[in-house]
């Protein structure tokens, strides 16, 4: 299966029902496999005039107690931004997929890139924490997709999955499970649907009765708009963090490899750590040890949980941007090798490890 | 406004935000006759809003669902609920700004699409919370903020505009005709498609101030002499028409 049908059926997996879009090479596949599966599962598909319609719909249609998501590409994902902003400040569930291309702007539309690691993280206005998630297979880019729903229900934020055109592209085998665990939202017409100042509040929905506030603007509790007090939105903003970061340790995942013993650590996610992995091969059979690990989830960011290796071991961040993960691991220690590539092809395994050899 | 109206609204919200001499308000209690007339269930509608002045209308005051969104995007937001939601009747209440300028692609393809969604122009002709800057529908020659030598630009016919789009229902009146406005919201609430309702709003304090009509009377006047029923308008050229207001049904 293609890695871009493998999202879209962890979508519906995930319990997925709605899906609105706007054509952009290289996610195309994961609306055109919507529009025809969506309908076997009485889910509603709708292809909309832009980008930033599709994700205002999307909103409108998780507040109508559905699941829903979008797929696009970099340049979309600039557009998207602003319901992005508009989905994190209403603490709306809804999944963004970014198969990322090489950028800025239309850059090469067919091209992979891991470019938009930051944009992911910050290309919303404000102060605010948000779940990306980044597949390296298509096994995995199935069950990231139903995990990025269960974060997204559960936390009542927008969830990305950057993916890139690597892994959307690529066709593997992968084994779906007969069950898997899916999160649904917890409804209460009778308490406030936001702010639980760090705690996910209920979350009801259009036609139940709860006469829903709901806004953009600086609110309160029950979405009142508060737009002049200073005490609200401060409560606000540190509600939107706090919420995320005092459950890190439940939605931190990351993988490791031969670390144990290694003198270098490579630190590399999606289809770039699949490179790694083999380099890691290829260098270990002639005893230079190398390690890998993996974030499988961006952000918030794990690094953190390797902080003492980083301070020990010789560090290489691959990645397929002119460095962006790697600021991340500047935090910890100032001497961090960089391998970067914006070519618009695959890092492969052999420059990995030449670059290794060379240190 | 009548008591019986009460029961839409959130009390502890008030007084509204409206400037005196807004034309907001009376929409807002034309919207609800409206609604208690048909004897249709508040709870059953969505309110869905964008950035503005006109915005505000549902958005807090309303006793109900209520999605204040993004500027331009309420019938994107609305086409979502649509979809999902056969269930619930949705209205949008936004500015002409809001729809016309930032939305105006949202709502041509809404209009296309023909979606069962009432759509409320709240039409002063200005941006109002920004301060009185020159909008699509501002005439020609208006004075505003960004217009300081008077609007270089033709102003928008958003009814012409959504009824070439293939809605099912538009039309214009002002927040001086109560009667015909109320019974358009009705009618709106009947129709399978895309309803429009271009409501003709004075903004006071920006529009009336800068152009010779500081008080709500002297814009009152301005607009009684200056109406034209739409059948009546068909016979009328361009230079005819300047700085008319058409209302009745487009469609």
């Amino acid at each position: 299966m293609q890695g871009n049908i493998a999202c879209a059926e962890g979508a519906l997996a995930g319990g997925c029902r709605f899906y609105a879009g706007y054509p952009i090479t290289p996610s195309s596949e994961i609306m055109e496999h919507m529009a025809r599966r969506l309908k076997e599962v009485n889910g509603y598909f709708i292809q909309m005039e832009d980008e930033i319609a599709s994700i205002c719909s999307v909103i409108g249609a998780s507040w109508s107690g559905i699941k829903a998501m979008t797929a696009t590409s970099g340049p979309g994902f600039t557009l998207m931004l602003e319901g992005i902003g508009y989905a994190i400040m209403t603490e709306t569930p809804c999944v963004i997929v970014d198969v990322q291309r090489q950028g800025p702007a239309t850059g090469q539309a067919t091209r992979p890139a891991q470019g938009d690691v930051m944009q992911a993280r910050w290309g919303a206005s404000g102060d605010y924490q948000i779940i990306a998630l980044a597949p390296w297979s298509v096994e995995e880019m199935y069950y990231l997709t139903i995990e990025a729903f269960n974060l997204s229900e559960k936390f009542r934020v927008p969830t990305i999955v950057l993916s890139d055109e690597i892994i959307a592209h690529l066709k593997e085998t992968l084994t779906i499970k007969e069950e898997v665990i899916i999160y649904e939202r917890e409804k209460d017409i009778n308490k406030p649907p936001f702010l639980g100042d760090g705690k996910v509040s209920p979350m009801p929905s259009f036609g139940e009765g709860a006469n829903l506030l709901i806004t953009g603007s600086t609110h309160n509790e029950w979405g009142v708009r508060k737009a002049f007090d200073p005490i609200s939105q401060e409560k606000l903003t540190s509600h939107l963090i706090k919420k995320i970061k005092n459950c890190e340790e439940e939605i931190l995942k990351y993988e490791t490899y031969f670390i144990d013993d290694c003198d270098y650590l490579i630190i590399a996610f999606g289809s770039v750590a699949r490179s790694a992995l083999k380099a890691i091969q290829m260098l270990r059979k002639e005893n230079i040890k190398v390690g890998l690990f993996r974030p499988v989830i961006l952000w918030p960011s794990p690094i953190k949980k390797i902080k003492d290796l980083i301070k020990e071991k010789k560090i290489i961040v691959c990645e397929m941007n002119q460095g962006q993960l790697i600021e991340e691991v500047k935090k910890y220690k100032e001497e961090i090798f960089g391998l970067f590539k914006t070519r618009g092809e695959a890092i492969y395994p052999y420059e990995i490890y030449n670059f290794i050899k060379n240190l | 406004m009548s008591e019986k109206l009460y029961k839409y609204l959130r009390e502890e919200v008030f007084p509204t935000p409206f400037c005196p001499g807004c034309g907001h308000g009376i929409l807002l209690q034309t919207i609800l006759r409206a609604i208690d007339e048909l004897d249709i269930d508040i709870k059953k509608i969505v309110f869905v809003s964008g950035i503005g002045c006109a915005a505000w209308i549902p958005s807090p005051h309303f006793k109900a669902d209520t999605l204040h969104t993004l500027h331009g995007r309420p019938l994107a937001f609305a086409t979502g609920i649509r979809i999902t939601r056969p269930d619930l009747e949705i209205m949008v209440i936004s500015g002409d700004g809001d729809l016309g300028a930032i939305g105006g692609n949202h709502l041509i393809h809404t209009a296309r699409r023909n979606l069962k969604i009432i759509t409320i122009c709240v039409n002063n002709s200005i941006y109002g919370m920004t301060g009185g800057q020159v909008s699509p529908t501002t005439p020609k020659d208006i004075i505003t903020e960004t217009s300081p030598f008077g609007n270089p630009e033709e102003p928008f016919d958003l009814c012409a505009l959504v009824k070439s789009c293939g809605a099912e229902f538009v039309c214009r009146y002002t927040v001086f005709h109560t009667k015909p406005l109320k019974k358009s919201i009705q009618k709106a609430f009947q129709i399978n498609g895309f309803s429009f309702i271009d409501v003709i709003s004075p903004c006071v304090t920006h529009y009336g101030r800068r152009n010779k009509m500081p008080t709500l009377y002297d814009f009152y006047q301005f607009i009684i002499k200056n109406i034209i029923s739409y059948e009546k308008a068909k016979s009328l050229n361009k230079e005819e028409l300047k700085n008319k207001i058409i209302i009745g049904e487009y469609v």
